[in-house]
Protein backbone atom coordinates (compact mmCIF):
# COMPACT_ATOMS: atom_id res chain seq x y z
CA UNK A 1 0.00 0.00 0.00
CA UNK A 2 1.56 3.44 -1.18
CA UNK A 3 1.65 6.20 1.72
CA UNK A 4 -1.50 8.60 -0.29
CA UNK A 5 -3.67 4.90 0.36
CA UNK A 6 -2.72 4.63 3.99
CA UNK A 7 -3.50 8.34 5.06
CA UNK A 8 -6.97 8.26 2.81
CA UNK A 9 -7.62 4.93 5.08
CA UNK A 10 -6.91 6.88 8.54
CA UNK A 11 -8.91 10.10 7.37
CA UNK A 12 -11.65 8.24 6.48
CA UNK A 13 -11.40 6.05 9.81
CA UNK A 14 -11.13 9.36 11.89
CA UNK A 15 -14.04 10.56 9.77
CA UNK A 16 -16.42 7.49 10.61
CA UNK A 17 -15.24 7.73 14.14
CA UNK A 18 -16.34 11.81 14.23
CA UNK A 19 -19.52 12.15 11.90
CA UNK A 20 -22.18 10.26 13.51
CA UNK A 21 -21.27 12.72 16.93
CA UNK A 22 -20.71 15.62 15.01
CA UNK A 23 -24.03 14.71 13.32
CA UNK A 24 -25.47 14.68 17.17
CA UNK A 25 -24.57 18.08 17.90
CA UNK A 26 -25.19 19.74 14.83
CA UNK A 27 -28.91 18.32 15.06
CA UNK A 28 -29.43 19.38 18.49
CA UNK A 29 -29.53 22.82 17.37
CA UNK A 30 -32.35 22.11 14.85
CA UNK A 31 -35.59 23.46 15.25
CA UNK A 32 -37.70 21.13 13.69
CA UNK A 33 -39.00 18.38 16.08
CA UNK A 34 -38.08 15.82 12.39
CA UNK A 35 -34.27 15.78 14.07
CA UNK A 36 -32.76 15.48 10.60
CA UNK A 37 -34.45 17.80 8.21
CA UNK A 38 -32.67 21.54 8.90
CA UNK A 39 -35.28 24.20 9.76
CA UNK A 40 -33.22 26.92 11.37
CA UNK A 41 -31.56 27.31 14.94
CA UNK A 42 -32.51 27.27 17.91
CA UNK A 43 -31.56 25.85 21.49
CA UNK A 44 -35.58 25.28 22.45
CA UNK A 45 -34.83 21.39 22.88
CA UNK A 46 -32.23 22.19 25.59
CA UNK A 47 -34.72 24.62 27.51
CA UNK A 48 -37.27 20.94 27.20
CA UNK A 49 -34.82 19.00 28.21
CA UNK A 50 -34.13 20.71 31.58
CA UNK A 51 -38.11 20.77 32.31
CA UNK A 52 -38.01 17.34 31.91
CA UNK A 53 -38.38 16.20 35.42
CA UNK A 54 -38.34 12.05 34.62
CA UNK A 55 -34.56 13.12 32.57
CA UNK A 56 -33.63 14.95 35.61
CA UNK A 57 -34.22 12.77 38.28
CA UNK A 58 -32.78 9.70 36.25
CA UNK A 59 -29.54 11.94 35.61
CA UNK A 60 -29.42 12.63 39.56
CA UNK A 61 -29.71 8.88 40.02
CA UNK A 62 -26.86 8.41 37.52
CA UNK A 63 -24.51 10.62 39.05
CA UNK A 64 -24.92 9.44 42.47
CA UNK A 65 -24.46 5.84 41.03
CA UNK A 66 -21.51 6.97 38.95
CA UNK A 67 -19.67 8.97 41.83
CA UNK A 68 -20.16 5.88 44.20
CA UNK A 69 -19.12 3.17 41.72
CA UNK A 70 -16.08 4.65 40.37
CA UNK A 71 -14.90 5.66 44.08
CA UNK A 72 -15.38 2.20 45.03
CA UNK A 73 -13.98 0.62 42.02
CA UNK A 74 -10.80 2.99 42.01
CA UNK A 75 -10.05 1.81 45.81
CA UNK A 76 -10.37 -1.99 44.51
CA UNK A 77 -8.25 -1.43 41.44
CA UNK A 78 -5.68 0.08 43.46
CA UNK A 79 -5.53 -3.13 45.99
CA UNK A 80 -5.69 -4.84 42.70
CA UNK A 81 -2.78 -3.51 40.82
CA UNK A 82 -0.69 -3.32 43.36
CA UNK A 83 -1.09 -6.92 44.60
CA UNK A 84 -0.36 -8.33 40.82
CA UNK A 85 2.44 -5.36 40.28
CA UNK A 86 4.40 -5.59 43.20
CA UNK A 87 3.99 -8.81 45.61
CA UNK A 88 6.15 -10.79 43.14
CA UNK A 89 4.49 -14.33 42.85
CA UNK A 90 2.01 -15.08 45.16
CA UNK A 91 -0.97 -17.49 45.26
CA UNK A 92 -4.02 -16.89 44.09
CA UNK A 93 -2.06 -14.35 41.38
CA UNK A 94 -3.63 -16.05 38.14
CA UNK A 95 -7.04 -16.14 39.44
CA UNK A 96 -6.80 -12.40 40.51
CA UNK A 97 -5.15 -11.59 37.04
CA UNK A 98 -8.28 -13.79 35.21
CA UNK A 99 -10.84 -12.05 37.32
CA UNK A 100 -9.67 -8.30 36.39
CA UNK A 101 -9.67 -9.21 33.30
CA UNK A 102 -12.61 -11.20 32.54
CA UNK A 103 -15.17 -8.46 33.13
CA UNK A 104 -13.06 -5.81 30.40
CA UNK A 105 -14.52 -8.51 27.65
CA UNK A 106 -17.71 -10.53 29.43
CA UNK A 107 -21.00 -9.72 27.12
CA UNK A 108 -23.17 -7.35 30.04
CA UNK A 109 -25.80 -10.03 29.10
CA UNK A 110 -24.57 -11.96 31.16
CA UNK A 111 -23.03 -9.99 33.70
CA UNK A 112 -26.69 -8.57 34.79
CA UNK A 113 -28.61 -11.63 34.55
CA UNK A 114 -25.91 -13.53 36.90
CA UNK A 115 -25.57 -10.44 39.27
CA UNK A 116 -29.26 -10.04 38.98
CA UNK A 117 -29.64 -13.81 39.69
CA UNK A 118 -26.78 -13.41 42.71
CA UNK A 119 -28.83 -10.63 44.55
CA UNK A 120 -31.87 -12.58 44.43
CA UNK A 121 -30.18 -15.59 45.89
CA UNK A 122 -28.30 -13.89 48.63
CA UNK A 123 -31.71 -11.92 49.64
CA UNK A 124 -33.80 -15.12 49.46
CA UNK A 125 -30.77 -16.69 51.98
CA UNK A 126 -29.75 -13.78 54.24
CA UNK A 127 -32.31 -10.94 53.26
CA UNK A 128 -29.49 -8.86 51.91
CA UNK A 129 -28.97 -6.70 49.67
CA UNK A 130 -32.80 -6.17 50.81
CA UNK A 131 -34.56 -5.76 47.13
CA UNK A 132 -32.87 -3.80 43.89
CA UNK A 133 -32.07 -0.26 43.88
CA UNK A 134 -29.01 2.00 44.19
CA UNK A 135 -27.01 0.13 45.85
CA UNK A 136 -27.33 -2.65 43.92
CA UNK A 137 -26.34 -0.74 40.57
CA UNK A 138 -23.41 0.69 42.61
CA UNK A 139 -22.07 -2.80 42.94
CA UNK A 140 -22.58 -3.79 39.92
CA UNK A 141 -20.62 -0.84 38.41
CA UNK A 142 -18.15 -0.92 40.66
CA UNK A 143 -17.23 -4.49 39.52
CA UNK A 144 -16.76 -4.13 36.16
CA UNK A 145 -15.43 -0.14 36.94
CA UNK A 146 -12.68 -2.17 38.90
CA UNK A 147 -11.56 -4.32 36.17
CA UNK A 148 -10.95 -1.09 33.50
CA UNK A 149 -9.26 1.09 36.89
CA UNK A 150 -6.53 -2.17 37.35
CA UNK A 151 -5.53 -1.51 33.54
CA UNK A 152 -5.02 2.23 33.85
CA UNK A 153 -3.08 1.97 37.59
CA UNK A 154 -1.36 -0.95 36.68
CA UNK A 155 0.17 0.54 33.60
CA UNK A 156 1.23 3.89 35.90
CA UNK A 157 2.37 1.16 38.90
CA UNK A 158 5.30 -0.45 35.83
CA UNK A 159 6.25 2.97 35.09
CA UNK A 160 6.80 4.00 38.26
CA UNK A 161 10.89 4.28 39.36
CA UNK A 162 10.48 1.58 42.23
CA UNK A 163 14.17 3.16 44.13
CA UNK A 164 12.27 5.73 45.06
CA UNK A 165 10.00 3.29 47.38
CA UNK A 166 13.23 1.55 48.42
CA UNK A 167 15.14 4.36 49.28
CA UNK A 168 12.13 5.12 51.80
CA UNK A 169 12.46 1.71 52.91
CA UNK A 170 15.80 2.02 53.74
CA UNK A 171 15.49 5.08 55.64
CA UNK A 172 12.86 3.04 57.67
CA UNK A 173 9.50 4.14 56.59
CA UNK A 174 6.83 1.21 56.88
CA UNK A 175 5.10 0.29 54.13
CA UNK A 176 2.10 1.60 54.95
CA UNK A 177 3.90 4.62 54.89
CA UNK A 178 5.50 4.19 51.79
CA UNK A 179 2.45 3.66 50.18
CA UNK A 180 0.58 6.71 51.30
CA UNK A 181 3.84 8.64 51.61
CA UNK A 182 5.52 7.82 47.97
CA UNK A 183 3.20 5.71 45.87
CA UNK A 184 0.39 6.99 46.24
CA UNK A 185 1.45 10.32 45.00
CA UNK A 186 3.32 8.96 42.57
CA UNK A 187 0.28 7.34 41.46
CA UNK A 188 -2.21 10.45 41.72
CA UNK A 189 -2.62 11.01 37.90
CA UNK A 190 -3.52 7.66 37.00
CA UNK A 191 -5.69 7.31 40.35
CA UNK A 192 -7.60 10.16 38.55
CA UNK A 193 -8.24 8.76 35.18
CA UNK A 194 -9.02 5.82 36.36
CA UNK A 195 -12.11 7.55 38.76
CA UNK A 196 -12.82 9.23 35.44
CA UNK A 197 -13.02 6.37 33.38
CA UNK A 198 -14.65 3.94 35.86
CA UNK A 199 -17.00 6.87 36.32
CA UNK A 200 -17.91 7.54 32.67
CA UNK A 201 -18.44 3.78 32.31
CA UNK A 202 -20.79 3.73 34.98
CA UNK A 203 -22.92 6.37 33.33
CA UNK A 204 -23.24 5.04 30.31
CA UNK A 205 -24.34 1.48 31.01
CA UNK A 206 -27.71 0.34 29.60
CA UNK A 207 -27.87 -3.48 30.46
CA UNK A 208 -26.46 -4.17 33.34
CA UNK A 209 -28.77 -1.59 35.28
CA UNK A 210 -31.46 -2.45 33.33
CA UNK A 211 -30.95 -5.95 35.33
CA UNK A 212 -30.19 -4.99 38.92
CA UNK A 213 -32.32 -1.75 39.37
CA UNK A 214 -35.74 -1.56 40.44
CA UNK A 215 -38.67 0.58 39.37
CA UNK A 216 -37.55 3.21 41.34
CA UNK A 217 -33.99 3.20 40.41
CA UNK A 218 -34.11 4.08 36.64
CA UNK A 219 -30.72 5.82 35.79
CA UNK A 220 -30.69 7.89 32.95
CA UNK A 221 -29.01 5.65 30.32
CA UNK A 222 -32.01 3.26 30.80
CA UNK A 223 -34.71 6.68 30.09
CA UNK A 224 -32.36 7.47 27.04
CA UNK A 225 -32.71 3.97 25.68
CA UNK A 226 -36.69 3.68 26.54
CA UNK A 227 -37.05 6.99 24.48
CA UNK A 228 -34.52 6.31 21.55
CA UNK A 229 -36.31 2.61 20.89
CA UNK A 230 -39.31 4.54 19.80
CA UNK A 231 -36.94 6.70 17.16
CA UNK A 232 -35.05 10.31 17.21
CA UNK A 233 -35.88 12.37 19.56
CA UNK A 234 -34.41 16.34 19.69
CA UNK A 235 -34.27 16.52 23.60
CA UNK A 236 -32.18 13.20 23.39
CA UNK A 237 -29.68 14.69 20.76
CA UNK A 238 -29.29 17.80 23.50
CA UNK A 239 -28.61 15.73 26.03
CA UNK A 240 -26.23 13.85 24.25
CA UNK A 241 -24.27 17.28 22.95
CA UNK A 242 -24.01 17.98 26.76
CA UNK A 243 -22.96 14.44 27.74
CA UNK A 244 -20.29 14.56 24.75
CA UNK A 245 -19.16 18.06 25.98
CA UNK A 246 -18.89 17.00 29.45
CA UNK A 247 -17.19 13.73 28.82
CA UNK A 248 -14.79 15.51 26.43
CA UNK A 249 -13.76 17.23 29.05
CA UNK A 250 -13.56 14.96 31.95
CA UNK A 251 -11.33 12.66 29.31
CA UNK A 252 -8.86 15.95 27.86
CA UNK A 253 -8.40 16.26 31.91
CA UNK A 254 -7.51 12.54 32.34
CA UNK A 255 -5.72 12.10 29.48
CA UNK A 256 -3.84 15.46 29.89
CA UNK A 257 -2.76 14.11 33.84
CA UNK A 258 -1.79 10.69 32.79
CA UNK A 259 0.39 12.25 29.61
CA UNK A 260 1.87 14.76 31.94
CA UNK A 261 4.65 12.66 33.14
CA UNK A 262 5.16 10.02 30.60
CA UNK A 263 4.67 11.83 26.91
CA UNK A 264 2.48 9.19 26.17
CA UNK A 265 -1.67 8.37 26.73
CA UNK A 266 -3.19 5.27 27.77
CA UNK A 267 -6.70 4.27 28.32
CA UNK B 1 -1.53 -7.13 55.85
CA UNK B 2 0.12 -7.53 52.02
CA UNK B 3 -1.89 -10.81 51.85
CA UNK B 4 -5.34 -7.88 52.88
CA UNK B 5 -4.06 -6.16 49.91
CA UNK B 6 -4.74 -8.84 47.43
CA UNK B 7 -7.84 -10.43 49.19
CA UNK B 8 -9.70 -7.78 49.43
CA UNK B 9 -10.30 -7.02 45.53
CA UNK B 10 -10.16 -10.56 45.15
CA UNK B 11 -12.61 -11.13 47.47
CA UNK B 12 -15.29 -8.59 45.43
CA UNK B 13 -14.58 -9.84 42.56
CA UNK B 14 -15.23 -13.40 43.46
CA UNK B 15 -18.37 -12.49 45.51
CA UNK B 16 -19.68 -10.19 42.71
CA UNK B 17 -18.23 -11.87 39.37
CA UNK B 18 -17.24 -15.80 40.21
CA UNK B 19 -19.99 -16.20 42.58
CA UNK B 20 -22.45 -15.16 40.36
CA UNK B 21 -21.59 -17.81 37.38
CA UNK B 22 -22.06 -20.51 39.49
CA UNK B 23 -25.38 -19.01 40.67
CA UNK B 24 -26.81 -18.80 37.30
CA UNK B 25 -25.30 -22.29 36.58
CA UNK B 26 -27.51 -23.63 40.08
CA UNK B 27 -30.62 -21.35 38.13
CA UNK B 28 -30.12 -22.79 34.30
CA UNK B 29 -31.02 -26.14 35.91
CA UNK B 30 -34.18 -25.48 38.19
CA UNK B 31 -37.25 -26.16 37.17
CA UNK B 32 -38.99 -22.60 36.28
CA UNK B 33 -42.49 -21.75 38.23
CA UNK B 34 -45.11 -19.33 38.69
CA UNK B 35 -43.21 -17.80 41.48
CA UNK B 36 -41.21 -14.84 42.94
CA UNK B 37 -38.66 -15.58 42.13
CA UNK B 38 -39.52 -17.78 39.42
CA UNK B 39 -37.95 -20.55 39.91
CA UNK B 40 -38.05 -23.58 42.01
CA UNK B 41 -35.15 -24.84 45.31
CA UNK B 42 -32.50 -27.21 43.58
CA UNK B 43 -32.37 -28.34 46.95
CA UNK B 44 -35.18 -30.04 48.73
CA UNK B 45 -35.32 -31.01 52.33
CA UNK B 46 -38.69 -32.83 53.43
CA UNK B 47 -39.45 -36.19 55.62
CA UNK B 48 -35.44 -35.77 56.37
CA UNK B 49 -34.79 -36.97 52.73
CA UNK B 50 -32.96 -34.45 50.83
CA UNK B 51 -34.12 -34.85 47.07
CA UNK B 52 -31.77 -32.67 44.61
CA UNK B 53 -34.53 -31.85 41.80
CA UNK B 54 -31.85 -31.33 38.70
CA UNK B 55 -33.54 -30.75 35.59
CA UNK B 56 -31.58 -30.28 32.14
CA UNK B 57 -34.72 -29.70 30.85
CA UNK B 58 -34.05 -25.74 30.13
CA UNK B 59 -30.74 -26.98 27.85
CA UNK B 60 -33.31 -29.87 26.04
CA UNK B 61 -35.59 -27.00 25.21
CA UNK B 62 -32.38 -24.93 24.10
CA UNK B 63 -31.89 -27.32 21.11
CA UNK B 64 -35.74 -28.04 20.35
CA UNK B 65 -36.40 -24.66 19.22
CA UNK B 66 -34.37 -24.22 16.36
CA UNK B 67 -34.22 -20.27 17.41
CA UNK B 68 -31.64 -21.12 19.43
CA UNK B 69 -29.20 -22.97 17.43
CA UNK B 70 -29.90 -20.43 14.63
CA UNK B 71 -29.40 -17.43 17.00
CA UNK B 72 -26.26 -18.48 18.46
CA UNK B 73 -24.97 -19.28 14.40
CA UNK B 74 -25.52 -15.81 13.59
CA UNK B 75 -23.91 -14.12 16.34
CA UNK B 76 -20.98 -16.04 16.07
CA UNK B 77 -21.46 -14.69 12.06
CA UNK B 78 -22.21 -11.33 13.05
CA UNK B 79 -19.27 -10.59 15.29
CA UNK B 80 -16.79 -12.38 13.04
CA UNK B 81 -17.15 -10.56 9.97
CA UNK B 82 -17.41 -7.40 12.15
CA UNK B 83 -14.31 -8.30 13.69
CA UNK B 84 -13.02 -8.73 10.22
CA UNK B 85 -14.06 -5.62 9.14
CA UNK B 86 -12.73 -3.92 12.28
CA UNK B 87 -9.56 -5.33 11.36
CA UNK B 88 -9.10 -3.86 8.15
CA UNK B 89 -9.98 -0.78 9.10
CA UNK B 90 -8.25 -0.86 12.19
CA UNK B 91 -4.67 -2.46 11.27
CA UNK B 92 -4.00 0.58 8.99
CA UNK B 93 -5.04 3.13 11.30
CA UNK B 94 -3.20 2.17 13.81
CA UNK B 95 -0.06 1.18 11.72
CA UNK B 96 -0.37 4.76 10.61
CA UNK B 97 -0.31 5.99 14.37
CA UNK B 98 2.79 3.85 15.25
CA UNK B 99 4.50 5.24 12.44
CA UNK B 100 3.81 8.85 12.90
CA UNK B 101 6.12 11.20 14.49
CA UNK B 102 6.24 11.04 18.27
CA UNK B 103 4.82 14.26 18.90
CA UNK B 104 1.62 13.64 16.95
CA UNK B 105 1.71 10.35 18.16
CA UNK B 106 -0.05 11.23 21.34
CA UNK B 107 -3.05 13.49 19.44
CA UNK B 108 -3.93 10.60 17.54
CA UNK B 109 -4.42 8.29 20.14
CA UNK B 110 -6.53 10.68 21.51
CA UNK B 111 -8.57 11.23 18.83
CA UNK B 112 -8.68 7.49 18.81
CA UNK B 113 -9.46 7.08 22.47
CA UNK B 114 -12.19 9.97 22.96
CA UNK B 115 -15.27 8.26 20.89
CA UNK B 116 -14.58 5.60 23.61
CA UNK B 117 -14.64 7.68 26.64
CA UNK B 118 -18.15 9.09 24.80
CA UNK B 119 -21.56 7.33 25.69
CA UNK B 120 -21.56 3.92 23.48
CA UNK B 121 -25.19 4.23 24.04
CA UNK B 122 -25.61 8.17 22.09
CA UNK B 123 -23.08 6.84 19.54
CA UNK B 124 -24.97 4.35 18.48
CA UNK B 125 -28.33 6.31 18.66
CA UNK B 126 -26.58 8.67 16.05
CA UNK B 127 -26.70 6.23 13.83
CA UNK B 128 -30.36 6.20 13.54
CA UNK B 129 -30.36 9.63 12.56
CA UNK B 130 -27.86 8.73 9.75
CA UNK B 131 -29.49 5.48 8.44
CA UNK B 132 -32.91 5.78 8.45
CA UNK B 133 -35.16 6.58 5.57
CA UNK B 134 -35.33 10.53 6.09
CA UNK B 135 -31.97 10.59 7.83
CA UNK B 136 -28.83 13.06 7.17
CA UNK B 137 -27.03 9.64 4.89
CA UNK B 138 -30.49 9.76 2.65
CA UNK B 139 -30.98 13.09 2.25
CA UNK B 140 -27.66 13.85 0.86
CA UNK B 141 -27.91 11.08 -1.67
CA UNK B 142 -31.31 11.91 -2.70
CA UNK B 143 -30.03 15.89 -3.07
CA UNK B 144 -27.31 15.00 -4.92
CA UNK B 145 -28.86 13.06 -7.29
CA UNK B 146 -27.20 9.59 -6.80
CA UNK B 147 -30.37 7.88 -6.02
CA UNK B 148 -33.88 8.89 -6.17
CA UNK B 149 -35.36 6.67 -3.89
CA UNK B 150 -34.05 6.55 -0.13
CA UNK B 151 -32.27 3.43 1.07
CA UNK B 152 -32.98 0.81 3.35
CA UNK B 153 -30.33 1.07 5.71
CA UNK B 154 -31.57 1.09 9.10
CA UNK B 155 -33.29 -2.25 10.82
CA UNK B 156 -30.62 -4.37 8.53
CA UNK B 157 -27.92 -6.33 9.15
CA UNK B 158 -25.67 -4.13 7.25
CA UNK B 159 -26.61 -1.46 10.22
CA UNK B 160 -25.76 -4.33 12.98
CA UNK B 161 -22.28 -4.60 11.22
CA UNK B 162 -21.59 -0.89 10.95
CA UNK B 163 -22.56 -0.42 14.64
CA UNK B 164 -20.06 -2.79 15.59
CA UNK B 165 -17.45 -1.76 13.75
CA UNK B 166 -17.85 2.32 14.75
CA UNK B 167 -18.15 1.38 18.76
CA UNK B 168 -15.91 -1.31 18.98
CA UNK B 169 -12.57 0.30 16.80
CA UNK B 170 -10.87 2.03 19.92
CA UNK B 171 -11.03 -1.91 21.11
CA UNK B 172 -8.99 -3.08 17.87
CA UNK B 173 -6.78 -0.10 17.72
CA UNK B 174 -5.09 0.17 20.82
CA UNK B 175 -3.57 -3.29 21.19
CA UNK B 176 -2.17 -3.45 17.60
CA UNK B 177 -0.72 0.39 18.46
CA UNK B 178 0.82 -1.45 21.72
CA UNK B 179 2.81 -3.94 19.09
CA UNK B 180 3.21 -2.00 16.40
CA UNK B 181 4.72 0.99 18.29
CA UNK B 182 7.20 -2.02 20.05
CA UNK B 183 8.22 -3.29 16.36
CA UNK B 184 12.36 -2.77 16.33
CA UNK B 185 12.78 -0.64 13.35
CA UNK B 186 16.10 -2.09 12.85
CA UNK B 187 14.57 -5.74 11.25
CA UNK B 188 12.24 -3.28 9.21
CA UNK B 189 15.41 -1.64 7.80
CA UNK B 190 17.79 -4.68 7.64
CA UNK B 191 14.53 -5.70 5.79
CA UNK B 192 14.99 -3.08 3.43
CA UNK B 193 18.33 -3.44 3.06
CA UNK B 194 18.55 -7.11 1.87
CA UNK B 195 16.15 -5.77 -0.63
CA UNK B 196 12.97 -6.77 -0.15
CA UNK B 197 9.82 -4.45 -1.27
CA UNK B 198 7.85 -2.62 1.43
CA UNK B 199 4.96 -5.17 0.59
CA UNK B 200 7.31 -7.98 1.26
CA UNK B 201 8.55 -6.53 4.17
CA UNK B 202 5.38 -5.84 5.36
CA UNK B 203 4.30 -9.60 5.22
CA UNK B 204 7.14 -11.42 6.36
CA UNK B 205 8.05 -9.06 9.22
CA UNK B 206 5.64 -6.44 10.45
CA UNK B 207 2.47 -8.77 10.10
CA UNK B 208 4.11 -11.32 11.90
CA UNK B 209 5.11 -9.71 14.62
CA UNK B 210 2.27 -7.67 15.08
CA UNK B 211 0.06 -10.91 15.47
CA UNK B 212 -0.19 -11.10 19.28
CA UNK B 213 -1.75 -7.45 19.02
CA UNK B 214 -4.11 -8.96 15.69
CA UNK B 215 -5.32 -11.61 18.23
CA UNK B 216 -5.69 -9.59 21.28
CA UNK B 217 -7.86 -6.78 19.26
CA UNK B 218 -9.83 -9.24 17.40
CA UNK B 219 -10.70 -11.23 20.84
CA UNK B 220 -11.39 -7.80 22.02
CA UNK B 221 -13.73 -6.86 19.64
CA UNK B 222 -15.23 -10.55 18.98
CA UNK B 223 -15.82 -11.62 22.48
CA UNK B 224 -18.44 -8.79 23.46
CA UNK B 225 -19.94 -8.39 19.95
CA UNK B 226 -21.29 -11.89 20.31
CA UNK B 227 -23.13 -10.91 22.88
CA UNK B 228 -24.39 -7.97 22.30
CA UNK B 229 -27.88 -6.29 22.60
CA UNK B 230 -28.07 -2.64 22.76
CA UNK B 231 -26.81 -2.74 18.84
CA UNK B 232 -29.14 -5.18 17.41
CA UNK B 233 -32.03 -3.70 19.56
CA UNK B 234 -31.63 0.22 18.06
CA UNK B 235 -30.07 -0.71 14.33
CA UNK B 236 -30.79 -4.32 13.99
CA UNK B 237 -34.14 -5.34 12.23
CA UNK B 238 -36.72 -7.89 13.00
CA UNK B 239 -34.55 -10.44 11.27
CA UNK B 240 -31.22 -9.98 12.94
CA UNK B 241 -31.36 -12.48 15.04
CA UNK B 242 -28.82 -11.87 18.43
CA UNK B 243 -28.27 -14.18 21.25
CA UNK B 244 -27.89 -11.47 23.57
CA UNK B 245 -31.37 -10.25 22.37
CA UNK B 246 -32.63 -13.91 23.06
CA UNK B 247 -31.61 -13.71 26.66
CA UNK B 248 -32.73 -10.45 27.15
CA UNK B 249 -36.55 -11.21 25.87
CA UNK B 250 -36.23 -14.41 27.60
CA UNK B 251 -35.63 -12.28 30.74
CA UNK B 252 -37.82 -9.43 30.57
CA UNK B 253 -40.69 -10.36 28.27
CA UNK B 254 -40.66 -14.11 29.00
CA UNK B 255 -40.04 -13.65 32.45
CA UNK B 256 -38.17 -17.45 32.26
CA UNK B 257 -35.36 -16.91 34.21
CA UNK B 258 -34.10 -20.61 34.23
CA UNK B 259 -33.89 -20.29 29.92
CA UNK B 260 -32.30 -16.93 30.06
CA UNK B 261 -29.78 -18.81 32.68
CA UNK B 262 -29.17 -22.23 30.33
CA UNK B 263 -28.87 -19.07 27.32
CA UNK B 264 -26.45 -17.15 29.33
CA UNK B 265 -24.27 -20.36 30.04
CA UNK B 266 -24.09 -22.18 26.79
CA UNK B 267 -22.99 -18.40 25.58
CA UNK B 268 -20.33 -18.45 28.09
CA UNK B 269 -19.24 -22.08 26.87
CA UNK B 270 -18.97 -20.65 23.02
CA UNK B 271 -17.15 -17.58 24.43
CA UNK B 272 -14.83 -19.78 25.92
CA UNK B 273 -12.24 -20.68 23.61
CA UNK B 274 -11.59 -17.26 22.39
CA UNK B 275 -11.15 -15.74 26.07
CA UNK B 276 -8.79 -18.50 27.09
CA UNK B 277 -6.91 -17.22 24.10
CA UNK B 278 -7.14 -13.19 24.82
CA UNK B 279 -5.51 -14.11 28.47
CA UNK B 280 -3.24 -16.84 26.60
CA UNK B 281 -1.88 -13.67 25.06
CA UNK B 282 -2.29 -10.95 27.30
CA UNK B 283 -0.05 -13.36 29.76
CA UNK B 284 2.63 -13.24 26.82
CA UNK B 285 2.58 -9.38 26.66
CA UNK B 286 2.67 -9.31 30.22
CA UNK B 287 6.29 -11.95 30.44
CA UNK B 288 7.90 -9.71 27.85
CA UNK B 289 9.92 -6.93 29.39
Amino acid sequence: MSRTVLRLVVIAGFVFLYAPIVSLVIYSFNESRLVTVWSGFSTKWYGELLRDPQILGAAWISLKVAFLAACLATVLGTLAATALVRHGRFRGQTLLGGLVTAPLVMPEVIIGLSLLLLFVALDNALGWPGGRGLSTIVIAHATFGTAFAVVVIQARMVALDRSVEEAAQDLGARPLRVFFDVTLPGLAPALVAAWLLAFTLSLDDVVIASFVASPGSTTLPMVIFSKVRLGVSPEVNALATLVIATVSILALIAAWLSARRRGAVSV
Amino acid sequence: MKRLVALIPMAWLGLFFLVPFLVLLKISVSEPAIAQPPYMPLLDWADGILTIALNLGNYIFLTEDPLYLLSYLSSVKIAAISTILTLLLGYPMAYVIARAPEHRRGLLLMLVILPFWTSFLLRVYAWIGLLKANGIVNNALLAVGVIDQPLVMLQTDFAVYLGIVYTYLPFMILPLYATLSKLDADLLDASADLGARPGTTFLTVTLPLSLPGVVAGSMLVFIPAVGEYIIPALLGGPGTLMIGSVLWNEFFLNRDWPVAAAVAIVMVLVLALPIGLLRRVQAREGERP
